[in-house]
């Protein structure tokens, strides 16, 4: 493998998600910052308030990460599934297919780009936070590879899910029926030691969770779960995905006839 | 040395469809090469798998020597494709279009620019460089292509019908322009309808049809096998009734035109000694149809007759 021409190749792509994303800020940009503004000032500001405390945090600053991972996790994803399948659409992943880069340098290019638009927008989200509450962060090693690996993660099954899309309903399927349940039933907006023991076993099944908690730990300095199994998990999925993604590109599933 | 190489190749598609069914190819270095067939004969699948857009069923590919199989990383190198269907990224400008397609050949920086530069300059598209893909004309879409297949300074070019709807003057400076890279070194692979374009551009032809090549040779060759040649003439005098020609089928078109068929045993040099013997004056004469486009449908028809009587 060339590695020179490879990274010249990533780099290329990484620009092009750059330039794609700030070229259509209106969409990638301002919906989630005017929906996380609003998740702060319903569930924490108006409703927040009759809460009161949560593990010793007001329920402002317990959402916050939770709210930021949202952010990173949803806008990295719908940034490669939407990149990907819009090149598969209108053909031109050809332009890719065709030249010499790798398969590899292809998936690394778009997930390096989900990761950047997720950490743009997480960035944005964090900022409008602090306009409600404080954070003060009590890990920061662990505030960032966490948001880093769960970014990479979701930005690996966007891509996935693009090569598997036929059509723009596909791309929105994933997004509306899994990752938004997952999301919300992750551990956001409340502390699974609040559920009966039941719900507490099937909730550690959602690897959202994991993240939610282990970035708030990394944030606040307090989790529901151990943030050791949130690495094993996120490094396992980072593996298990990318794996997927070059199996599928070597088998030209959805993209080689 | 051998550009292409094509041995057996065959692919089915998933829905049964044996698209090609073993075809042989060899395409020289520095070749200006005419793969012609009726719509659905193979030739974009054949171009698809040399290009690895498509999986190929079975036989081997090799591109300036390297196998599609085993290293296909250098094959890719080699090549520059300006596809049929129109591919480009519509919302990205058109400077980006180019400058990303070197990027996803290692290219970058001051080189880059250069050759985009340059690309786009001779593809008269440089003034329109900052505009949005999707706001250029068809024709100009196609050259955009073109500068985008050219921005790695490949060593085959393969164009799937680059000048479909492209007009005749940009078209007669794309010739040109491939005229030239061709003679600087390039081999050339072109498929087109226009069979003026490939009886004026290209040295050898292979002709596709029903997923097997039925014809591959130099194109002087193949054209030494058409079989009847009808020719328009402009006379000078009116005249009443098409005159009797010997080994001649002649017919008027109005007053001032006849029309004339000569097989392959006469000369045209017969016709007017026996035009000037009944004191015809011709002005000038045109073939009716494209010779190229002649024998290209004597080739196909004939092949489909073959076929059904079977």
């Amino acid at each position: 493998m060339n590695i020179a021409l490879n990274l010249v190749a990533v780099r290329t792509i990484i620009r092009k998600e750059v330039s794609r994303v700030l070229r259509i800020w209106i969409q990638t940009i301002v919906p989630p910052a005017i929906t996380m503004t609003l998740y702060f000032i319903i569930f924490g500001n108006l409703i927040g308030r009759r809460i009161g405390s949560m593990d010793g945090f007001d329920y402002m600053q317990y959402i916050a990460p939770g709210l930021i991972m949202m952010s990173v996790i949803t806008n990295s994803y719908g940034n490669v599934v939407s990149s990907f399948f819009g090149a598969k659409f209108t053909r031109y992943v050809d332009e890719m297919l065709v030249s010499p880069m790798s398969n590899a340098a292809i998936i690394i290019g778009h997930v390096a780009g989900g990761v950047l638009r997720g950490l743009l927008v997480g960035s944005l989200v964090t900022i409008i936070a602090l306009f409600f509450t404080k954070l003060e962060v009590a890990h920061p090693f662990i505030m960032v590879t966490i948001v880093l690996l769960s970014s990479i993660v979701f930005s690996l099954a966007g891509f996935i899910n693009a090569v598997f899309a036929s059509k723009f309903d596909d791309i929105s399927i994933i997004p509306t029926f899994v990752l938004t349940p997952l999301t919300y039933l992750g551990g956001v907006f409340y502390s699974i030691s609040m559920l009966p023991e039941f719900w507490q076993t099937v909730s550690k099944a959602n690897p959202i969770l994991y993240m939610v908690n282990a970035f708030r730990y990394g944030v606040l300095g307090t989790s529901d779960i151990s943030v050791a199994y949130a690495y094993i998990i996120l490094i396992g999925f980072v593996i298990l995905l990318f794996s997927a993604c070059m199996l599928l590109m070597r088998k030209g599933v959805g993209i080689r006839e | 040395m051998q550009a292409l190489t094509i041995r057996n190749l065959r692919k089915t598609y998933a829905s049964g469809n044996e698209a090609l069914k073993g075809i042989d190819l060899n395409v020289e270095a520095g070749d200006f090469y005419a793969l012609l067939g009726p719509n659905g004969a193979g030739k974009t699948t054949a171009i698809g798998i040399i290009t690895s857009l498509i999986n190929k069923s079975a036989g081997e590919v090799e591109v300036f020597g390297h196998s599609i199989d085993s290293d296909l990383e250098a094959a890719k190198s080699c090549i520059g494709l300006v596809p049929q269907e129109i591919n480009l990224n519509l919302w990205d400008s058109v400077y980006n279009i180019v400058s990303n397609q070197a990027g996803y050949y290692g290219i970058a920086g001051k080189v880059a620019h250069g050759r985009v530069e340059k690309y786009l300059r001779s593809m008269h598209l440089w003034d329109r460089r900052a505009d949005i893909a999707r706001h250029l004309s068809g024709g100009m879409k196609r050259r955009l292509m073109i500068a985008r297949a050219l921005v790695h300074e490949p060593r085959l070019l393969i164009l799937d019908e680059p000048t479909a709807g492209v007009d005749i003057e940009i078209r007669r400076s794309m010739w040109k322009f491939l005229e030239e890279i061709n003679e600087a070194g390039t081999t050339i692979i072109l498929t087109t309808h226009y069979l003026e374009e490939a009886e004026s551009l290209c040295r050898n032809i292979g002709i596709i049809d029903g997923g097997k090549i039925i014809e591959d040779a130099k194109m002087s060759t193949v054209l030494r096998k058409l079989q009847r040649e009808v020719v328009i003439l402009s006379l000078a005098n009116s005249v009443a009734v098409a005159p009797q020609l010997e080994g001649f089928a002649t017919k008027l078109r109005g007053e001032n035109e006849l029309e004339v068929e000569k097989g392959p045993d006469r000369d045209l040099n017969e016709l007017f000694v026996q035009l000037n013997a009944k004191d015809i004056k011709v002005v000038s004469m045109r073939n009716k149809a494209n010779r190229l486009e002649e024998l290209f449908i004597g080739l196909v028809e004939g092949k489909q007759a073959e076929n059904s009587s079977v």
